[in-house]
């Protein structure tokens, strides 16, 4: 098999690269995928605790490339997918603890039985991020409709091509329709004609990524999520299919109604 | 109130767009202005610039990205 590394990253923190990278993993395991989630976030481990895998992890990344256990032995299994694994950050040691070219070498490793590889990057533009993309086929940024968090994901695009990651995609998260309507929020189009890059997703606010993430579940499990279902549209679209992008549809009256009476 | 007018998602795109530039030309607020004074210099020489129209943005296309400037010529429409 020869996988496909796929970095998610944004420059900016928080906003939402590693609910992304859990869920992306998730749903592409969820389409029968061979999967290794990577935690590049050296020191801030958490993409253990957004799969909820926190209490399995006995080795990380860096006791596999300091040779103190094999790569086998440091992926844990999901819970729900047989065919998803996660490779957790060490979270005692910083982010010089691996370099670029042992990333690259680990990756060339799991390429040969996963599908894909989705590496969540940490926040900044420093040696974390550089390992994130070391052995990257494909690189997706995420943002947010904020000026400072599209500002650093243009600067990502020009450092990820100054690195010969050519084309890289974006994920526009935590959009509100509501507030793109009434002219309070940049919308899609802006951004990408800002950006000029391949939009391969948007994921709407949704107060359940923080109940899923509490939980320990992606949301991508909930079928009855609209994040969730961006997240199994992201995917779909990332094995090659052509999707059209999900319509943002503000609150009905109906859903605001059952908000307010606590129905929903 | 007057900044009430302009929908925040506009001016959020303008100063977006205004940063930009700067990021990817690599060039101060200054340098900006400063380059910005000595095109309008040069131009003069042999056309009527309206200086206070001039638009320049840093666009990326396929396989560069480009400095795109605006001279509206003074009077015409
Ligand atoms: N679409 C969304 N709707 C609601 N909350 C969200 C959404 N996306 C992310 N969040 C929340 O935003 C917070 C930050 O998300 P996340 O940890 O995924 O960001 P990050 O980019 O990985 O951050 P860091 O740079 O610190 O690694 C989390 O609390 C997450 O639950
Ligand atoms: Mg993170």
């Amino acid at each position: 098999m020869a996988g496909k590394t796929i970095v998610i990253t944004s420059g900016k923190g928080g906003v939402g690269k590693t609910t992304s990278s859990a869920n992306i993993g998730t749903a592409l395991a969820m389409h029968g995928n061979k999967v290794c989630l990577i935690d590049a976030d050296i020191g801030l481990r958490n993409l253990d605790v957004v799969m909820g895998l926190e209490n399995r992890i006995v080795y990380d990344i860096v006791d596999v490339v300091e040779n103190n256990c094999r790569l086998e032995q440091a992926m844990i299994r999901d819970k729900r997918y047989d065919g998803l694994y996660l490779l957790p950050a060490a979270q005692t040691r910083d982010k010089t603890s691996v370099t670029p070219f042992q990333m690259k070498e680990l990756i060339e490793k799991l390429k040969e039985d996963m599908d894909y590889i989705v590496v969540d990057s940490p926040a900044g533009i420093e040696q974390g991020f550089k390992n994130a993309i070391a052995g990257a086929d494909r690189a997706i940024i995420v943002t947010t409709p904020e000026i400072s968090a599209v500002r650093d994901a243009d600067r990502i695009i020009g450092l990820l091509e100054a690195e010969g990651l050519r084309d890289p995609e974006v994920i526009i998260n935590r959009i509100r329709a509501d507030m793109v309507e009434r002219g309070d929020m940049m919308g899609i189009e802006d951004m990408i004609e800002i950006l000029a890059i391949e939009l391969i997703g948007i994921v709407p606010e949704d107060e359940g990524i923080v109940v899923s993430t509490n939980r320990g579940e992606p949301i991508a499990l909930n079928d009855n999520a609209k994040a969730g279902q961006a997240y199994r549209n992201i995917a779909r679209r990332i094995m090659g299919e052509d999707l059209p992008m999900m319509k943002l549809e503000k609150d009905s009256f109906i859903s605001r109604f059952k908000k307010l009476v606590g129905l929903s | 109130m007057k900044s009430d007018d302009k929908k925040s998602k506009s001016v959020a795109k303008e100063r977006l767009q205004f940063v930009l530039v700067q990021d990817r030309v690599k060039l101060t607020p200054d340098e900006m202005d400063a380059m910005r004074d000595e095109l309008i210099e040069v131009l003069s020489k042999y056309i009527d610039v309206d200086s206070q129209k001039i638009e320049m943005d840093v666009r990326r296309e396929d396989d560069m990205t480009a400095l795109v400037a605006n001279f509206p010529l003074k009077g015409s429409k």
